[in-house]
Formats: C-alpha cells, structure tokens, sequence
C-alpha cells in the first residue's frame, strides 16, 4: 500500500505529489488522461500571480497582500473566504524558489502582457513546460504515475479515505489528495447546471471549453454524493467571450479575441448590449463570456474597422473581412437594417478626442445607451473586419469546502487523510470573478498544502497502525 | 584568376538584382507577393496560431521576430526558419502540439523550410537539386575526391605503400599544386556560400547592422546562445527533458573545425612569408592546432551523432538525415584520417593514409555550398537580421491581451 494516492495529473496534483515524497510518503498519481493530455488545464496556463514587497527576479516593483488581497475581493464581490484566500496570497510569495527547484523556469512578461509585469510571474515556454517540469522531478523522485487512469469512486469509512476505484482497479492508500478538476469537460453536466433562460434555450449548449477535455467531473460528483461538503456556484466559471469558431475543447489562449474595446459589440439581433469601453480588455475580458452567455443564441459579434488593425493582439483565426458595413452584415448573418442602425447610431455618437489604446482615453460617447466610455471612434473605414464570439468555459468553481489544512469535509467535519486542492476547492476562494494567475496560485498553495498534510497523515496512521485496524 | 572575377560579379549582379524590401519593415511591400510552397504555408499556418499564444517568447529569437508581424509572407518564413535552431523547447512545450488539431510542430516545420532554403539561394542555383539528394552528393563528392588523390599518388609515387623521409607529403604533392588545387575548391564554395547568403540577406532586409547588433550576433554564434533554451538549461534532444550536449558537442565540432582551419593558414604563412617548410615538428604551431581540432572534431561529430540518433525523430525533417549524417561522417573521416597521417607520417602506410585524407578534405570542401555547413552561413545571417531588427522600434502598437 503507498502512503499517499493523488488523483489527477495537474498543476495542484504534481504539487502535492512532490511535496509528499518530499516529506518521505511513497506516491502514486493517477492521470485520468493519455501521457500527451496530462496535466490538465495547467497546459494551457502561463502565469502564477506573486505577492512580493520588493523588485523579484521577474516581478518588478511590489505587489503586497493588501493590494493583492483588495484585487481577490473586487473581482469576487466578496464571494471568497479571506483566511484562506490570505494563505493562497502569502504562500504564492514564497513558493517559487521551490517550483525552480524542480524545475520551472520563470521569464519576464510576454509581449502584450507587461500590464501583469509586477504582479504575475510567467512560466517559461507557458504551462506545459511546467507541467512537464514537474513530472520529470516526480519521476526522478520515484513517485509512481499511471496515465489513462480515471478514478470513478471512492471507498470512504466515517469519512476516511480507504481506496480509489478505476474501472476494476483498486488503489489503497492511507491517505489521499483529489486534485482532478472541475466538471467543465462534462457538458451534460454544465447544461443541466446552466438550465433554460426565459428564451427557452438551453445556454450551455452554445458554450466551448478552453480547457482540458478530461475534466469531467466524475470525482466531483461522486464526492457530492457522497456527502462531502460542498461550495460554490455550478455556473460560476472563468468564463471569457473566445472565437465561436475555436475547437469545441482545449482551444486555450490563443482563442480570445482581444479586439472588443477598439470596436462594438453586437448580439445576434445587431443591438449593442454592453459598454465595451468600460475598462482595459485585460480587466473585461473575464466578463464578457458571461455577458455572451445571456445574449440570444449566446453569440456576439465584435466589429472593428481598419483603424484598429494593428492595434490588438491577433487573433488565431482571420476576421471575417469585408470592404463595406452591409456586405459585413450580411457576411456575419446578420439583420442588415438594424445592424446599420445600430453603427450609425454609434457613430454618430462619438465624441473623439485624443484616441489612445493604451490608456483611458477621452473618447467616448454620448446620449447612447450602452454607452461606450473610452475608446469610442466611428466605425466608417473599410475594410471591416467582424469576429463572432461565444462564451468559453475555462474551469468550473464548484468545489469541495476545505479548511487551512485542505481537508475534505463532512457535515462540518474534517476529515484526516482525504484532503483537495485545486480547481476542485478553487471555489473556496473564488467564489465569482477572475484575476489573471490566481487559478495557479490556489492550486500550487492548496496542492502544497494537500501533499504535506497527505503525508503527514499517512505517517500517524502507519505509527498508530490504524490501518490494520481498518484492514 | 579570371574565371573568379567572372564568378564574383555574376554573384554581385544576382544579388542586386534580388527584391527589395523596405527597410525597419521586414514586411514585404503589398505589389509583391509570391505564392507560398506547401512547407512554407504550413510554417505560414503555424506562425498564425504561434502569434496568438506566444508563450515561447523566452525560448529563442524566433518568437520575439513572430511578434515584429501580423503575416508571415515567404521571405519572412525563411527568415524565420534559418532563425530556428531545431532546439525543441517549443514543441515539447506546446499545448497545441500533436495530438491537438492545430497539431503544431514549429521545429519541424522550420527545418522543412530551411532544406528548402538551401536548395533556393544555392547558387549556381542548379547545384541547389544537391540539397535533396545531400547524401548521394557527399557520398559521390567523397569517391571521387578519393580516386583523384589515389590516383596522383600511384602516378606520382609509383605506389600506395612507399615511406617518406620525415614525412614529407610534398614529396609526393608539391606544395603548390595542393595549393592550386584546394585553393580552387576553397574559393569556389566562398563564392558560392556568399552568394546565396548575399540573396537570402536582401529578401528581408532590416537595415544597417550597428556594432552592438554585430556584436550580438558574433556572441550568439559564437557561444550558441539559442541552444541554452532561454533559462540555461539547454535544449531537447530524446524528450522533453534540458540537456546541454548539443551545445556542447557542436562547440568541439565548431572551435575544432576552426583549429584545423588555423592549422592550415599558419603552415601557408610559414611556408610563403617565412619559408619554412612542412612537416613541421610535433611541437610547431601548425601541428598543435591540427592536432587539437582533429580531436575536436572526433568528439564533437562523434557527439552529435550520437544526439542525432537518439533525437525525437517527430521534430526534424526525416529527409535532411541523410544531409545531417552525411556532413557529420565526412567531418569524422577527416578528423581520423589527419589524426591518423600525424601518426604514421614516417612509414610506409603514409602515401595511401594522405590521399585517403586529402579526397575526403576535397570532398568536405567541395560540398560545404551543398550540405549541412551552409547551416551556419544561414543561421549568422539570420541571428543578424534579429540583432538589428530587434533594435529597431515595432511598427504594431498591439495594446495587450
């Protein structure tokens, strides 16, 4: 029997892992996915966001808890539980000497990132280097890794952890780390989460996944039912407005279409809905799948003219070109009358003043409803260039409620050697909202946390030989 | 001597006659636009996706040149390929690597393009069919390099196995005629090389290079920079996992193949500005440095083919094999053969050992233009083009992600 079973196969996963063969424990993780999907949504991500009180290797100037921590409450409304979420922001000032130790590599901002030069630490070569990091340093450490291994129960006793069930398999261990995910991938699932909107539709059917194919919640769901107890909204997601033409799964980064606020936003009827000019993209762009998910059809339309080209970071897929506005209308679908209407109405309600894209700029307009509060310029140079929208789902904040030691709980009850981490107890902390990198500081801080109190609690029951008592 | 001046401004007219392109650009100007072969539209394709995510910006220069564009026409692909130095990093760090449907595979993509390169700036542009057939050429090259020195040394010396005196090759090969011979050969893969350099330089040309931007370049050759993987660790060769061998078995190759080099023009300035005349002493100049680059260059070649066996054949181009192998045996075959006639210089093996040397050094030579060494005049032309290109304000304003 090994001392520490770790199901999942990402970022808050490998973390755990480490840390408990670090702290003597025999490991075995299990990847639900083939080696070349391993380490979920962790591949897609590129940066850890760090408190820090000084200039840092890649971190420039501070980032402090405070600051760091009014950030987490802004863009969650609150919905966050401030211990914990303090645990997250000091550890992420403290962990990554241990990430290099095993191999990730930090680099300065991407270009078209330095907005996030001071607060978040960007892995070289992104995510899956760092997944690929951490599982070169498993292996040499002599943690086990099974691929293709999806864990579909487990076997609990007075809310201990007993063994892992995959298939016909069976994996005891004395204590045990869930890190598999949200539900994401399962679209049954965010269908029947989502509901029918007062249009009769089905809003999650319409939604694509940015993220891992693999995430499909079966853990989740068997925990519920289990009666582990619960947190968060399973609507509640990051969710950001992506290429309607992206791949139904793992379409990741490069799918956003960053061109929104040089231009207008258009529903399936050719009506603006949404003041696209309210702030920086980089602090929108988390509001925007959800603002899509509640249009008709969950469909937008981003309409820029020539002016804006060059102007934003290019999108995977060309836009749809056209060289007048009701050529681009009908090129897109959609309702020509309206759709000029809607232009002209905004066109003319430009007030330009000094145009710039890089600070919140005086151009705006006025008497329209939405407004749009900066970056406002007439769309009247072709050619015209249109990118159709839909909300794509990053990863679910539905999890499992944890204490400071990442226990697994029931009926208010820790339990002592079943413990979670990761987009499986990120909604602890995020209960709504996003900020860049803060995915990947809960899961590194909670999946820490996780293997150390894994191993710890395998050693106490090997010394009181509880085990054999369970046996 | 007439013959090469010939040659000179045939390669002087080729290269002003190529397209030019706007200078601080590297985009090409709108009226010219030349269709994209099928690697070329698959780099093209895969830059397109790259720009989007550019998360290996820290890997290497191919990136941060990406990012100077919004469109990847010809010029700049190859550009771009000759920038790449098949490190890896990118592919196994890709989230859009095989089995994803965008089934991303930059290194491979890029090496397909630069064979291609070497085929389309060779010059005469029909030696550049060469590339393609690159092992039959060097294998061709090497048999009759061989039969040319056997021959002289059986009609000169009357026979393969006959002692020299002290060693004294040029008692079979008076100095000058290997003079005149290599010096022919040397001459013509200069010209050659520079010509297709010449070409590939004005396609995408980025200005003025200062002394910092030629300075970067030569560090960069010189010290390999781009296969450290960006944080120092060094590239991949088998899996995902850093190792600095590549880097350092190219060194050996590299500084041996330039000791060699040295070797020979001490023992040319020996001969005509002092008069002193080979063999030379164990401990002279000449025989030191050939000495530490023949061994140099059996552990550097013997190093990279062994990394070149075990490499991921996923990311490489399977047809430059053949050229990859071929350039590294005749390196090899070199190396031994110098080292070799070092040690029997006095005895009656020496004649056969020297002309095996020599047709394989005729070979390598006569091949540089035509194999994998044209990789290195490539791959300093395009480090420079970055260097300046890098200095030089972006044109896009992109705002941020």
């Amino acid at each position: 029997m090994v001392d520490v079973l770790v199901i999942g196969g990402g970022n808050a996963a490998l973390c755990a892992a480490l840390m408990a063969r670090e702290a003597g424990a025999s490991v075995l993780l299990l990847e639900s996915a083939p080696r070349e999907w391993r380490g979920g949504n962790s591949s897609h991500t590129r940066n850890l966001r760090c408190m820090h009180d000084a200039p840092q290797d890649v971190l420039v100037d501070a980032y402090p808890e405070e600051e760091y921590w009014q950030d987490l409450l802004k863009v969650t409304g609150g919905i966050t539980n401030e211990k914990l979420a303090r645990m997250v922001i000091r550890a992420s000032s403290t962990c990554r000497p241990w990430m290099q130790k095993h191999g990730v590599r930090f680099q300065p901002p991407l270009s078209g990132a330095l907005h996030v030069a001071r607060t978040n630490a960007f892995f070289m070569g992104g995510g899956k280097a760092l997944v690929n990091a951490y599982y070169r340093s498993a292996e040499n450490m002599g943690v086990q890794i099974r691929y293709q291994t999806p864990v579909d129960a487990i076997e609990l006793k007075d809310g201990r952890f007993v063994a892992a069930r995959s298939g016909s398999q069976r994996f005891e261990a004395r204590a045990c780390v869930l890190a598999a995910g949200g539900f994401e991938s399962n679209l049954e699932w965010m269908r029947e989460a989502w509901g029918v909107n007062e249009r009769g539709e089905w809003p999650a059917d319409n939604f694509l996944i940015r993220g891992t194919r693999y995430n499909m919640g079966v853990l989740l769901k068997y925990m519920i039912d289990a009666g582990a107890d619960v947190i968060g909204d399973p609507t509640q997601a990051h969710c950001v407005a992506i290429d309607a033409r992206a791949p139904l799964y793992d379409g990741g980064i490069c799918t956003r279409i960053d061109c929104v606020s040089l231009g207008v936003v258009l529903n399936r009827n050719g009506e603006r809905f949404y003041d696209e000019g309210e702030d920086f993209w980089p602090k929108r762009y988390a509001i925007w799948g959800r603002l899509v998910a509640q249009q008709p059809s969950q469909i937008g339309y981003s309409i820029i003219d020539s002016k804006a080209i060059g102007r934003f970071m290019p999108p995977v897929f060309p836009g749809i070109k056209a060289d007048t506005l009701p050529e681009l209308a009908q090129k897109l679908g959609l309702p020509e009358q309206t759709f000029l209407r809607t232009i002209e109405d905004y066109n003319a309600a430009c007030r330009v003043g000094t145009f710039d894209h890089t600070a919140l700029d005086d151009c705006h307009t006025e008497g329209l409803a939405p407004p749009k509060t900066h970056w406002a310029r007439p769309i009247n140079v072709g050619p015209f260039y249109g990118y159709a929208l839909r909300p794509g789902i990053t990863f679910t904040y539905l999890g499992l409620k944890v204490n400071e030691e990442a226990a697994v709980h029931f009926n208010g009850k820790p339990s002592d050697n079943l413990f979670v981490a990761g987009e499986m107890m990120a909604g602890n902390v995020l209960g709504k909202g996003y900020t860049a990198g803060v995915g990947m500081s809960i899961g590194t801080a909670f999946g820490r946390i996780a293997g150390t109190q894994a191993a710890r609690a395998a050693a106490a029951r090997q010394q009181t030989g509880v085990e054999h008592a369970a046996a | 001597m007439q013959q090469l001046k010939a040659l000179t401004r045939e390669a002087q007219d080729l290269a002003s006659s190529a397209p030019n392109r706007p200078a601080g650009g590297g985009q090409p100007k709108p009226a010219r636009v030349i269709p994209l072969t099928p690697n070329e539209a698959e780099v093209a394709r895969q830059m397109q996706i790259c720009n989007a995510c550019r998360y290996c910006e820290g890997f290497c220069a191919v990136f941060p040149a990406m990012t100077r564009r919004l469109e990847f026409p010809k010029a700049d692909i190859n550009y771009l390929a000759n920038l790449c130095h098949n490190c890896g990093a990118c592919y196994h760090a890709c989230q859009y690597a095989p089995p994803h449907e965008f089934a991303l595979n930059v290194p491979q993509a890029m090496a397909r393009v630069r064979g291609d390169t070497y085929a389309e700036y060779a010059w005469p542009q029909a030696f550049g069919a060469l590339y393609k057939r690159n092992g039959l050429t060097v294998a061709l090259a090497l048999a009759a390099g061989l039969a040319l020195f056997l021959a002289l040394v059986i009609g000169r010396a009357g026979s393969l196995f006959q002692a020299q005196p002290g060693g004294n090759f040029y008692a079979i090969f008076p100095h000058n005629m290997l003079a005149a011979i290599f010096g022919a050969v040397f001459a013509f893969a200069v010209i050659a090389l520079g010509v297709g350099v010449t070409r590939f330089w004005r396609d995408v040309s980025p200005g003025a290079a200062s002394g910092a931007a030629v300075g970067e370049t030569a560090k960069n050759v010189l010290a390999l920079t781009y296969l450290d993987g960006g944080h120092g660790d060094g590239c991949n060769e088998a899996d995902d996992k850093f190792t600095l061998a590549r880097r350092r078995f190219h060194h050996f190759t590299f500084y041996g193949f330039m000791s060699c080099f040295a070797a020979t023009a001490v023992a040319t300035l020996y001969h005509y500005l002092l008069g002193l005349h080979a063999p030379y002493a164990l401990d002279s100049l000449p025989v030191i440095l050939g000495t530490v680059g023949g061994i140099g260059l059996l552990i550097g070649p013997a190093g990279l083919l062994w990394l070149n066996l075990q490499r991921d054949p996923k990311r490489g181009d399977p047809a430059q094999r053949a050229m990859d192998r071929g350039f590294i045996a005749l390196l090899l075959v070199v190396a031994a053969t110098g080292l070799g006639l070092l040690a029997v210089r006095e005895n009656a093996a020496m004649p056969l050992l020297l002309a095996l040397h020599l047709g394989a050094v005729i070979a390598l030579f006569a091949t540089l233009p035509y194999g994998k060494f044209a990789h290195g005049i490539f791959r300093t032309a395009a480090l420079l083009k970055s260097a300046i290109e890098k200095r030089q304000p972006n044109r896009l304003q992109l705002g941020s992600d």
